[in-house]
């Protein structure tokens, strides 16, 4: 035994010291990884054929664009400026001059190539590690040409897995809120976008307010608050097709909708009598089960991971606060004692922590907390903000923020921001218009 | 370093001064709020000559206030001498909550005026209830006056 153990440590130590570059996601990045993205190297025959499919003049080019920025955003890579690459993109991909992409200080490498192959649009790539002089990934798929977006996306995951060790989350969709209009007649509509901003959809014409939508995390069905006639019901959409129902026959509003880990149900709150409790109902069999059972207000539940509990607010003890349950509403538990007012828990996909929104002295904050409350940490605090939503690794949080209007009430908007769990790297999403709620979609392939 | 720390310290003065003076405005009641419950007239539609057809809550609550319970009055009044009438009431709340806790809370607040006019003989078939969140505010302003009109349920004709 103590022999396995020893040969097990003596294995390891030389891959250690290969020292090939590792970027450490767990702490806010001060020093991004300096990374050329040599542009995709492109036959004359293959780029003609894709310029008259895709309108883009150099899809080798285009996809690299979405590489580098996608890797930008991240905050942990510094993609390098391309008017100092030395080396053409063909050769590169075959055996780069490590040297050329050293001078120019870059520690990591990406080149590839891109053609057109039976109508489908193929691409191969690969990352090197220019100190040590390796290679250290090397990929190729095909797909539809319409996909090329999709291309940079996955490229980026690929290459994000292969230099922190998780998951990327770049194959994307955000589904949000739009909005426009006066701030006390707003137009919201659904909208659906890749995680970068391209490729925005509209999914709703505006003609009733429409809040909350949220993915599954299993599938692209999305369950969202409707206010058709009138009637705010918690309602289930198939995005690919279209098609609309909705969840229940509740004698009043549902809200507050999302989805079990397994996808399989839905859990929500209902109002009825000045009391909000939560429910669920299981999206099969149509049966609905009441979990909470007390005269305060509980809602926004979301479910741990595995599926075992349900974090919630309530303000069962004068003012709203965070509490666990188990997943059949026995042994809940208040978990939030910080001073302010807490809200919106969602469990991260990683099991360990509960994001959250927290109002104290007038300020709203989003938040990071263990599931049992212990460890507190504030990521960043606005006039007004809410509503966290977790990148698919659990790394990222997007939510949404809206300004304070000035005296005249004017200079109102609300825009989609994302911060890393690091507390680091707080950007603001692009939108066509004013945005809120966002959820973020599981990726899209993996 | 120094002059830093003066600055600071300056600056802290002035925000306090500014937390004083805003106080005291509020403590003089210019007649628009009492505590933080809006009773202003501003935004305020009758549904008949002398019958106010909203009522406001203090922040987080949905507690009638003595000013809220005369309005009811007077609208349960009314609505016994137009036996036709049907309403839904409005729940709204202002903007400084999460969303979905404000959904709740608009709704707790119509139910409140809603068991009011009930023990004043409305019958419930009558009455529907629909919260608006703070989706639907009055007044756009971000201020507590601004809120506190927004703080309110609503009374509307159905019929």
């Amino acid at each position: 035994m103590k022999n396995f153990l020893i040969t097990l440590i003596i294995i390891l130590i030389p891959v250690k010291s290969f020292g090939l570059i590792e970027v450490d996601i767990t702490r806010g990045n001060l020093n991004p990884l300096p990374i050329a993205v040599s542009p995709l190297s492109i036959d004359e025959e293959s780029r003609k054929n894709f310029e008259n499919i895709l309108k883009k003049k150099n899809i080798g080019s285009e996809i690299s664009s979405i590489v580098e920025n996608n890797l930008k955003v991240s905050g942990l890579f510094n993609p390098l400026n391309k008017d100092a690459f030395l080396q053409e993109p063909d050769i590169a991909n075959l055996k780069p001059r490590f040297e050329d992409w050293n001078l120019i200080k870059a520690q990591a490498l990406i080149t590839g190539n891109v053609s057109y192959v039976e109508e489908k649009l193929r691409v191969e790539f690969r990352l090197w590690d220019v100190l040590a002089g390796k290679e250290m990934m090397a990929l190729a798929f095909t797909t539809v040409p319409n996909n090329w977006r999709r291309v940079g996306h996955i490229i980026t995951d690929k290459v994000y897995e292969r230099l922190t060790g998780e998951k990327g989350y770049f194959d994307t969709r955000i589904i949000y809120v739009a909005e426009e209009g006066p701030k006390t007649q707003r137009v919201k509509k659904l909208a659906i976008m890749d995680q970068d901003g391209a490729n925005n959809k509209f999914l709703t014409l505006g003609n009733e307010l429409v809040l909350t939508p949220r993915f599954n995390p299993t599938s692209q069905m999305v369950t969202y608050l409707s206010y058709f006639r009138n009637l705010p019901r918690v309602y289930l959409l198939d995005i690919e097709t279209g098609t609309q129902e909705v969840v229940g026959d509740f004698p009043g509003m549902t809200f507050a909708p999302r989805f079990s880990p397994d996808g399989k149900k839905i859990i929500m709150s209902f109002a009825k009598d000045g009391n909000s409790e939560i429910y669920t109902m299981d999206l099969e069999n149509r049966i609905v089960e009441k979990i909470t059972n007390h005269p305060s207000i509980d809602t926004s539940p979301s479910y741990s991971p595995d599926g075992k509990f349900i974090s919630f607010n309530s303000d069962r003890s004068g003012y709203q606060q965070i509490y666990v349950m188990k997943s059949d509403g026995s042994n809940v538990k208040r978990i939030s004692f910080g001073k302010g007012i807490y809200g919106t828990p969602v469990w991260s996909p990683r099991g360990d922590l509960i994001a959250f929104t927290k109002l104290h002295k007038g300020k709203f904050y989003i938040g990071v907390m263990r599931t049992d409350g212990s460890g507190e940490r504030l990521l960043t605090e606005n006039f007004y903000q809410e509503a966290p939503s977790w990148s698919p690794n659990g790394r990222v949080l997007i939510f949404y923020r809206e300004t304070k209007t000035d005296s005249k009430g004017k200079g109102f908007s609300a825009k989609l921001w994302s911060i890393d769990l690091t507390g680091y790297n707080e950007r603001q999403v692009p939108t066509p218009t004013d945005g809120s709620d966002p959820s973020w979609s599981s990726l899209l392939s993996n | 370093m120094k002059l830093s720390k003066i600055l600071k310290n300056g600056f802290l003065i002035v925000v306090a001064c500014l937390a004083l003076s805003a106080c005291a405005t509020s403590k003089k009641s210019t007649g628009q709020m009492q505590g933080d419950v809006y009773t202003g007239t501003d935004t305020v539609e009758y549904l008949a000559s002398g019958v106010p057809d909203r009522v406001f809550f203090a922040t987080n609550e949905s507690v009638l206030t003595t000013a809220s319970r005369e309005t009811l009055r007077k609208q349960a009044a009314w609505l016994r001498k137009n036996s036709k009438i049907t309403i839904v009431l409005e729940g709204h709340a202002d903007e400084r909550g999460t969303r979905e806790y404000n959904l709740a809370l608009g709704e707790r607040r119509a139910n409140a005026a809603k068991d009011y006019l009930m023990t004043y003989g409305i019958s419930s078939d009558r009455i529907s209830v629909l919260s608006y969140g703070k989706e639907r505010p009055v007044d756009s302003g971000s201020n507590p006056l601004a809120w506190s009109k927004n703080r309110r349920s609503v009374t509307v004709k159905a019929n």
